[in-house]
């Protein structure tokens, strides 16, 4: 799709939401809905982007939209999804919809797992979006099990003995690669094209799609408004964030940076890796570059990159 | 033209779901519930219906997904038991407070743990709050005929509010009973096509559904849900006596069994009730002046209504088929005596928790506890509250 194109048609998220300057939920969110070319009905696992676009008595949504809870948006849009098959097969309804489920990582990859695992394997004709800002923003930046390693959060923080969360990152787009549905990409918001058409496949694809998007959080990050979609390149370029898709089971790489950076590069814009430049956490950000130089090499062999 | 057949709870409620033919099902199994889904499906796989089965992975995605496609506008069913209702506690309150309109047997079940599939009530007593509609069956006629009068009473402009269709586990679930099923097109023609007003999938008026809801207008959508919550029981008689003429059985919130002259009575729901109904009818020959007031609307709690009829007694036993563990007796309890305070009734009365687990009750255990009546009605004096029946020491 072309950015011009794109750039034309009707915003389906619009103005007036209450989401932070800076923020890339909604910044991903347009982006994608850009691509739908049916009405839709947008579902929203609780979370900032559904606290921040639908306040009683608005929406910022053109679209029909439903939150349900936390953890259920993969089930509220199946059901949605399952009374439009009912009602177009017995011909109460003939309009073409498009059906997306949104979630933010806590939403997606923690309480909302079985829920979204659940949807993808029966099948639904939906695209579940996961905007991946590596934490639980909304209700004060606690680690999820998205959240990068040595990240200070409010439930992970530094401290004297324990510099932040422990874990690395669940790899939730190979889990859903291992769903075998038809569509499964990692986007960013750096290449909004890569994004968007993406975004067209899911909807165009005939089953359950799903789409990891990281999608910067100024708040928890603590990095400078203006610059989050600059750290998303950064991302890329440091292969924290590479942009992937498989189609139908083939593994493509969308993204190859030309010089691959440290990854000291994405960590140090951001004040939530701050401690990780004390003298003591040296090692720690070794073993994460050792982490993310072995994660890009089976993503390259994967594409058949190597 | 209806139907002489000899079914068990779970497969007449198959068949009242066959015949609303709901647009979606989302449902799970779980013991005694199992064998309703079973048959169900059978009938969506062979075309039999025109229902989208979501073979969901939980309870918990069962109302969720229901909740979606009730929104979405099409009329949705689920059913369950236990342990899976209590799953679904969090979107309960969803379906209620965005009212949605859907119906959902609920095969009683005790709720672990320890774990246990057999009945009792604790399962919908710990969704009575929930801004449901509940209903209670004495046997799987009743449980059907609430199931189809539901849908009506759910759908109904003034309510709009889920509907939990109580049967109890295995006693009315598996237990092979004769009962009269409508002919398909009575209830098709009865429930009617299902038209949402506001709904998800209509892209002339799309519409925001579940927003935030904050200090400034929470309370009065709160509001506008009680004021459907009193809507209630006008609806339910006005259905019942609409499906009177289709079906023949009369319903109405509560039914009175030889109460009219009695001096003494117990107040139940579900299948005690009809082991009730032997004990009255023993005391009776006996020339004691016993009688059964039989719940089977208890969300709404008829209060007014139940007090008006109890009113007259000298002494009632409340049977509760749940503990509350507050010591303050089991749920009806509560109600029935908060009802019979508000109409400054004098009526000694006591509660009795039996049957937990599926602890059978018996025509002489409920017939001990009319004995209990006579002597508190003799000396004036309640000894003991609140009692356990049928449980070792
Ligand atoms: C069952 C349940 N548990 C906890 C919460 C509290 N809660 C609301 S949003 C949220 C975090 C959302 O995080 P995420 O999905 O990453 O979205 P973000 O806020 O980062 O956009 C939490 C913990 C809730 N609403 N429901
Ligand atoms: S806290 Fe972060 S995710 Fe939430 S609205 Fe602000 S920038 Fe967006
Ligand atoms: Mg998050």
């Amino acid at each position: 799709m072309k950015l011009k194109e794109a750039a034309k048609k009707e915003e389906r998220l619009t103005g007036g939401h209450r989401l932070c300057s800076g923020c890339g939920a909604g910044t991903v969110a347009r982006l994608v809905m850009r691509a739908s070319d049916n009405p839709a009905v947008v579902g929203c696992a609780t979370g900032c982007l559904e606290v921040s676009t639908t306040i009683y008595p608005y929406t910022a949504w053109e679209d029909s939209f439903i939150h349900n809870a936390f953890e259920n948006v993969g089930a509220t849009i199946s059901g949605v999804e399952s009374a439009y098959r009912s009602l177009k097969k017995q011909g109460k309804m003939d309009e073409d919809f498009d059906f997306i489920a949104i979630g933010g990582d806590g939403g997606t990859y923690d309480i909302g797992f079985q829920s979204l695992s659940g949807a993808m394997e029966r099948g639904h004709d939906m695209v579940y979006l996961c905007y991946d800002n590596g934490a639980y923003m909304n209700t004060g930046i606690q680690r999820s099990s998205a959240t990068p390693k040595g990240a200070n959060t409010t439930t992970s923080p530094a401290g004297e003995v324990i510099p932040g969360k422990q874990q690395y990152r669940k790899e939730l787009t190979d889990i859903m690669a291992a769903h075998n549905i038809p569509y499964v990409a990692q986007a960013s918001p750096f290449k909004p094209q890569d994004l968007m058409k993406k975004a067209k496949k899911a909807f165009e694809v005939d089953g359950p799609a799903f789409i990891n998007v990281l999608a910067p959080c100024p708040r928890g990050w603590r990095s400078k408004a203006e610059e989050g979609i600059e750290l998303t390149k950064i991302a890329a370029d440091t292969c924290f964030w590479p942009l992937y898709e498989i189609e139908d089971g083939e593994w493509k790489l969308n993204y190859k940076p030309k010089n691959k950076k440290s990854i000291t590069e994405w960590l140090e814009p951001q004040g939530r890796f701050k401690h990780l430049f004390q003298e003591e956490n040296e090692a720690l950000v070794e073993e994460i570059q050792e982490h993310v130089d072995q994660r890009w090499n089976t993503i390259l062999n994967r594409c058949g990159e190597l | 033209m209806s139907n002489q057949v000899a079914l068990t709870g779970n497969e007449v409620m198959a068949q009242a779901m066959r015949q609303i033919n709901p647009d979606v099902v989302a449902a799970y199994p779980i013991t005694p519930q199992t064998a309703m889904v079973q048959v169900f499906s059978q009938f969506v796989a062979d075309g039999n219906v025109d229902t989208e089965y979501v073979t969901v992975e939980s309870e918990h995605s069962a109302m969720s997904a229901t909740v979606g496609a009730s929104a979405a506008g099409s009329r949705a069913m689920t059913a369950t038991a236990a342990n899976g209702l209590a799953l679904m506690w969090e979107i309960l309150y969803i379906a209620s407070g965005t009212r949605l309109p859907i119906v959902m047997p609920v095969v009683n079940r005790a709720l672990s743990g320890p774990i246990n599939i057999h009945c009792d009530h604790s399962d919908a007593m710990g969704a009575r709050d929930a801004g449901w509609i509940q209903f209670f069956a004495e046997n799987a006629q009743e449980a059907y005929d609430n199931a189809i009068q539901a849908v009506r009473i759910s759908e109904h402009e003034d309510v709009r509010l889920p509907s939990m269709v109580n049967l109890d586990g295995f006693i009315i679930s598996h237990a092979v009973e004769n009962l009269e099923i409508l002919a398909d097109d009575e209830v098709e023609e009865f429930v009617g096509e299902y038209h949402a007003d506001n709904y998800l999938l209509n892209s002339e008026s799309p519409i925001a559904v579940g927003p935030l809801d904050l200090q400034d207008f929470y309370f009065e959508h709160k509001m506008q849900q009680s004021v459907a919550v009193e809507n209630v029981k006008d609806v339910v008689l006005k259905v019942a006596e609409e499906y009177k003429g289709i079906s023949g059985r009369e319903y109405g919130l509560f039914e009175e069994y030889k109460l009219d002259d009695a001096e003494i009575a117990v107040v139940a729901l579900g299948s005690t009730t009809g082991t009730a109904k032997a004990a009255v009818d023993n005391l009776r020959e006996q020339g004691v002046k016993a009688g059964l007031l039989k719940i089977r609307l208890y969300r709404p709690f008829p209060a007014q209504e139940i007090a008006d009829a109890l009113k007259d007694l000298k002494a009632v036993a409340i049977l509760d088929r749940a503990e509350t563990f507050s010591t303050t007796g089991g749920p009806v309890f509560a109600d029935v005596k908060a009802a019979l305070y508000d109409i400054k009734a004098d009526v000694e009365a006591t509660n009795y928790i039996y049957g937990l687990g599926g602890r059978d009750i018996k025509v002489g255990e409920i017939e001990s506890v009319f004995t209990d009546l006579q002597q508190v009605v003799e000396t004036g004096n309640v000894e003991q509250t609140i009692n356990y029946l049928g449980v070792r020491e």
